[in-house]
């Protein structure tokens, strides 16, 4: 824990996302004002006492609804990047440990994931079952699949071919067992990297959704939703789309910072750091 | 390598045939009958029977898909019952839009994103490295619809140098169509590029330690040629990785993008589609971009071989 501690980074990262995740679970139980309420005579007002963010073109609390659009984003790419994790590094791994049939099935599924991007998912599912938060979900879940199934695999194979692999080989470690022991620990960095990539890209992708409608629906709201509300308007009251935009950037920067601190911390390789290498 | 060729070719008609299979059934399941949105709701039952033999909706399911896909061999991807015009000319008008954007996005992303990442990594811990490091971590936080509505509100809006939206067919003015692409690909690219600066730099720094660097070294190479010779070719394997899954963002990406400048792509396209029910319209432009994302995967792959002679031989660990 305290040589976790000795990576700046990583605690300005975490402290951030940290902050952050508070702000959206306090939505939960307090906002200063409900985000439902619609006021129109007090539309656009510029930031006060009364109003720490102002109002937007409804008339609503721009802080209420930052707040708890912040939990929603956090929530949708959260559990997408664990549906990719869980299923897509077990793929990558098996294709390389096992090679031959296995990874020519993992490439094809992993390709024919990926021929469906998040959005083409998403359309598809709302043609069939309607727009909502969910579908975000599954949709941005699904395209995590392949891309943690192939980064594993990538980062994989070259490490299969390194010595300590066949030695392992030759101690009578199966197939399973070096994938667990020696292929994995080998490839943390690249999904720990990939992780935060896919996290920011979840909310960004949230984002996406929401804005062309395909997302979180009203009266929920999300940071993308937000910025579909704003997008009309956007050329005259500009305030409301810098708003819950540079959230989203400040959140996706927090995370990365943490995920790169991580990484710092975790990899056996760049902690002891061989200088003369790189010199 | 021919074989391997060979066999990733036969992967990704697989591929193919498994997605449109998907494509079929899922938009088979989907409610709403054409023919009676064709005749509208006062339509007698017998009209729209009538109507449903002649579009051959009553015929079984395997044989519609067959004849889906035997037309689409043949460049016939049916006719749009909405726009009353072939799908394949719609989406071909379309397509005129989507794929310079991505293409143009991907141009950028990459002439901006590797120098950037080499740069970086060459320089690690050094100043540059970290301002190249901080400029890509804003980047890669930026939705690249919300930096559309930035760089409209600059560009557009206060310089007045490129039109905020819309777009002018190629063939009435290339310019004036070039221009409209050109806040959208930018907006589309800047994530890209961070993203692939980001990777580049971690390949290489993560290759700078391996042995053969040092072995490079001994030999009498200079640092630099050592990472040039040696590094960056070892480091192109997870990059080309991203390359891979970068076009499918890029050409997913347009379709949010458009949204913002009011370009006719194909997501404007695919939206009305499902809106009006116009499910041969769906399809046929659902399968383009699944084709032009696993032909990118195809390319990457073999791409891959080329760059690391190791995989072409290796079938099992």
């Amino acid at each position: 824990m305290r040589r976790l501690l000795s990576h700046p980074s990583l605690v300005i990262g975490l402290v951030a996302t940290v902050i952050f995740l508070v702000i959206g679970l306090l939505s939960l139980v307090w906002t200063p004002y409900p985000i439902e309420q619609i006021d129109i005579g007090r539309r656009y007002l510029g930031p006060s006492a009364a109003h720490w963010l102002g109002t937007d073109n409804l008339g609503r609390d721009l802080a209420s609804l930052l707040m708890s659009g912040t939990w929603t984003s956090f929530l949708v790419a959260a559990v997408a990047v664990a549906i990719g994790v869980g299923l897509g590094v077990p793929l990558g791994l098996a294709a390389v440990a096992w090679g031959g049939a296995v990874e020519w099935l993992v490439l094809r599924l992993t390709d024919f994931v990926f021929a469906f991007p998040a959005v083409i998912v998403a359309i598809l599912i709302t043609a069939l079952i309607g727009p909502g938060a969910i579908n975000a979900i599954v949709a941005i879940g699904i395209f995590n699949i392949p891309v943690f199934a192939r980064v594993a695999r990538g980062g994989a194979l070259s490490i299969a071919t390194l010595d300590f692999v066949a030695a392992g080989r030759l101690a009578g470690l199966g197939r399973a067992m070096i994938a667990w022991r020696h292929l994995l620990p080998n490839i943390m960095s690249l999904i720990i990297v990939q992780g935060t990539i896919q996290t920011s890209l979840g909310i960004l992708a949230e984002a996406g959704l929401s804005y062309i409608g395909l997302g979180t629906q009203p009266p929920a709201t999300s940071l993308g939703l937000m910025l579909r509300d704003a997008q009309g308007v956007f050329l005259i009251h500009p305030w409301l789309t810098l708003v819950p935009g540079l959230a989203i950037v400040l959140i996706v920067i927090a995370l990365n910072i943490a995920g790169d601190g991580l990484r710092d911390a975790i990899d056996p390789r760049l902690r002891q750091g061989n200088p003369n290498v790189l010199a | 390598m021919i074989l391997f060729a060979l066999r990733r070719l036969f992967g990704f008609a697989v591929t193919l045939l498994v997605a449109a299979i998907v494509i079929f059934w899922l938009l088979d399941l989907l409610p709403g009958d054409p023919a009676q949105f064709m005749l509208g709701i006062n339509a007698t039952p017998e009209a729209v029977a009538r109507l449903r033999g002649q579009m051959g909706l009553d015929a079984p399911a395997h044989e519609r898909f067959i004849g889906w896909i035997l037309g689409m061999l043949q460049g016939d991807f049916g006719t749009s019952y909405t726009q009353r015009a072939p799908v394949a000319e719609l989406i071909g008008g379309r397509l005129g839009v989507t794929l310079p954007l991505a293409v143009f996005a991907m141009v950028i992303s990459m002439a901006v994103g590797l120098p950037l990442g080499i740069l970086a990594a060459r320089r690690r811990g050094k100043a540059l490295d970290t301002i190249i490091m901080v400029t890509a971590q804003t980047g890669v936080a930026i939705p690249n619809f919300w930096f559309g509505m930035l760089l409209t509100l600059l560009f557009a809006v206060t310089l007045r140098w490129l039109p905020p939206g819309g777009f002018t067919p190629w063939n009435e003015d290339s310019g004036a169509a070039l221009r409209g692409l050109v806040l959208p690909s930018l907006a589309l690219a800047l994530p890209q590029a961070s993203i692939l600066a980001r990777v580049m730099r971690t390949a290489l720094v993560d290759v700078t330690g391996q042995d053969y660097i040092r072995t490079a070294r001994a030999k009498g190479l200079t640092m630099g040629e050592a990472v040039w010779r040696h590094g960056v070719r070892n480091a192109l394997l997870p990059v080309l990785t991203i390359l891979g899954l970068q076009f499918a963002y890029l050409v997913a990406g347009t379709i949010i993008v458009e949204n913002v400048f009011y370009l006719p792509g194909l997501g404007r396209l695919i939206f009305t589609a499902i809106s009006e029910r116009d499910l041969i319209l769906v399809r046929g432009a659902t399968i383009i971009l699944v084709v032009t994302v696993t032909a990118t995967m195809l390319l990457t792959d073999i791409a891959y071989a080329l760059v690391d002679p190791r995989l072409r031989e290796r079938s099992t660990m």
